[in-house]
């Protein structure tokens, strides 16, 4: 790990939801890793790096304060940046599918660029999602495109879309990053399919680094065993899909 | 080969090393993990009376040798611990750690920690980053010595006391401790400390100060109990930057019967008690030492 404040090279409109900002810093990393970003004026929170090259980036939704106010900084603006963390994806399965849900197709970019594999974008609407269809078009074998409003591509879920690609097409290793519920059901058909998997998964993060013990779930740092564990793994974890420890540590159920 | 069993007073362990308060131990399934690591007991986060979320990001980050931490005790409350204990306890010997702000308080936590079947209690009185807790209380040997009477009073498991080095009276703080019935010193807890990042003009803490721990404050931390053997006929439960069974002899030497990793979890991984258990067992063998026990203090003949 390294710790460098960085200057924000630039930041853009990712899509009608999300902003991604740029900038170099040289610390190596692999797809999947993320990193604790802090200005003063917010609260560090971890973002997962959306490219692993000399030039990095951070794309993040905004939900609240601290996305905000990376979202509101200007080029030429500094950010402190900590990581990279946490373990990443293993690419080295020879047939991938890669399945992005909302703002968890960002993590998956430096993995497409990585290998030239096929990939599921799903997302709300046209708006969140427009953008990914030319990275697609540039770095996928094939790429399929679904919102939950039919605005663009199919209209249905990341989980039926994958359903329907896979009565034709066949992998050996499915890569996600999305919202839980998506993992969720994701992970049901792929267990039905006996199918291989790779999953990343986040829990509310402090240290990020292994040691504090805020971000478990069961027995696993996500921050440090994870935050891509694989599918065998998630089948036995009790505390996926049902509920997560809030800053106390306090065990809050998801419904 | 040699035996890796311990005892403080009347607790016994089958492994000399615990981990440390606030390190991988919010929760039962991350404490029972620990004990299947190797670790011969977990001391629990250190818990208080209502849930508390600590201090917001940022409150920590890796420094030369170390890391600092300002997390603020977070914990989610000994009514929600329970479940937690429950889990843990059926495992392996669980230390219940506790803070509070008066001696009822501490006594209130200490008994409730019993209940949940921790085989001893372990008073934070060190915590350098939490306003009316921790080094606060315990930099005044009359104020620790009235919260280790009542403790004491309230519990019939061992009764620990955590001491922080942030202070110059650190050997009078333990005897007091001593006096009023403790059955084990515990130290050291992180040296207050800050980082500023240069760009910002700022502290990086959003609480500014924060403790160190650590690589960097083993010698600091094996200097306070080489003085503590010297002052009290308790135990002394060795902790600060420990990472390899060199380290823990180090402690071992200075007069600890025991010791605790809390940074070694993070630099070396949950391995790094398999591997000093490993390091001492060869140790002892080599040196011909036939037990821990035989080890402790020797540094001071
Ligand atoms: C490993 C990991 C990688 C992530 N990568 C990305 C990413 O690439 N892009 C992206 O948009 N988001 C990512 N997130 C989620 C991101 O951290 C939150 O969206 C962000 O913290 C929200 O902060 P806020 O102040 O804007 O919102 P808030 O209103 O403070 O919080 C909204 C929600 O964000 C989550 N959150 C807040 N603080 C934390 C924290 N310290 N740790 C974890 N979750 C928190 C909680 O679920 C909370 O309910 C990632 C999270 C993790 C754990
Ligand atoms: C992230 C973190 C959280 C901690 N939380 C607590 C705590 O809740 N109670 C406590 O008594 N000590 C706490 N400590 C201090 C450790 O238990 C230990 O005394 C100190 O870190 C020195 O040991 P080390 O160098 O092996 O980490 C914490 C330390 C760290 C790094
Ligand atoms: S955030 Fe501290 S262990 Fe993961």
């Amino acid at each position: 790990m390294t710790e460098s404040v960085v200057t924000v090279k630039g930041i853009e409109q990712t899509n009608a939801y999300s902003r991604t900002i740029r900038f170099d810093w040289d610390a190596e990393a692999s797809p999947g890793q993320f990193v604790m970003v802090w200005a003063p004026g917010m609260e560090e929170i971890p973002l997962s790096l959306s490219s692993v090259g000399d030039e990095k980036a951070i794309t993040f939704k905004v939900i609240g304060d601290d996305t905000r106010f990376l979202g509101d900084l200007k080029e030429g603006d500094r950010i402190r940046v900590r990581g990279p963390y946490g373990n990443g994806y293993d690419l080295s399965a020879e047939r991938i599918l890669v399945v992005g849900g909302g703002i968890g197709i960002a993590p998956l970019l430096p993995v497409l660029k990585a290998k030239r594999v096929d990939a599921v974008f799903a997302a709300r609407d046209a708006a969140e999602v427009s953008y990914a269809d030319p990275i697609g078009e540039e770095l996928c074998g094939k790429h399929w495109i679904c919102t939950d409003d039919g605005s663009m591509g199919e209209h249905c879920n990341a989980v039926q879309m994958v359903s329907k690609v896979l009565e034709t097409e066949g992998y050996d290793m499915v890569i996600a990053c999305g919202p839980e519920v998506m993992l969720f059901f994701l992970l049901k058909l792929l267990n039905e399919k006996g199918m291989r998997c790779q999953m990343s998964l986040e829990r509310y993060m402090k240290c990020g680094a292994g040691v504090c013990g805020a971000c478990m779930i069961d027995e696993h740092r996500v921050c440090r065993d994870g935050p891509v564990f694989t599918g065998e793994q998630i089948s036995r974890m009790t505390e996926f899909g049902t509920g997560c420890r809030d800053a106390c540590g306090t065990f809050v159920s998801f419904r | 080969m040699g035996s890796l069993r311990v005892s403080i007073g009347s607790v016994r362990l089958d492994r000399p090393g615990m981990v440390a308060s606030g390190i991988m131990d919010e929760t039962g399934a991350s404490m029972i993990r620990m004990l299947r690591s190797g670790a011969g007991a977990v001391v629990s986060k250190s818990v208080g009376s209502v849930p508390k979320p600590g201090h917001p990001n940022p409150n920590f980050t890796e420094t030369v040798g170390g890391c600092v931490n300002a997390m603020g005790l977070p914990n989610p409350g000994i009514d929600a611990f329970g479940e937690e204990m429950r889990t843990a306890v059926s495992e392996g010997p669980i230390v219940g750690s506790v803070f509070g702000a008066s001696p009822e308080e501490f006594a209130m936590l200490a008994d409730r920690m019993e209940d949940y079947g921790a085989c001893a209690v372990e008073l934070n009185l060190s915590c350098p980053h939490a306003q009316g807790y921790g080094m606060e209380l315990g930099t005044d040997p009359k104020v620790v010595a009235g919260i280790v009477s009542a403790v004491s009073d309230a519990v019939s498991v061992p009764v620990w006391v955590k001491l922080t080095p942030n202070t110059h009276i650190l050997t009078q703080i333990a005897s007091a401790a001593e006096s009023a019935g403790a059955d084990a010193i515990v130290a050291i807890n992180t040296l207050k400390a800050m980082v500023i990042v240069p760009e910002f003009a700022k502290p990086l803490m959003s609480n500014k100060t924060c403790g160190l721990s650590g690589r960097c404050i083993k010698p600091v931390g094996v200097r306070a109990v080489w003085d503590l053997h010297k002052a009290v006929s308790i135990p002394i439960v060795g902790v600060g930057g420990i990472e390899d069974h060199r380290d823990a002899l180090e402690y071992i030497m200075a007069g600890a019967s025991a010791f605790q990793v809390g940074t070694g979890v993070l630099t070396r991984g949950p391995e790094v008690f398999a591997d000093i258990n490993a390091g001492l067992e060869s140790f002892m063998e080599e040196h011909g030492y036939p037990d821990i026990r035989s080890m402790v203090g020797v540094a001071n003949d």
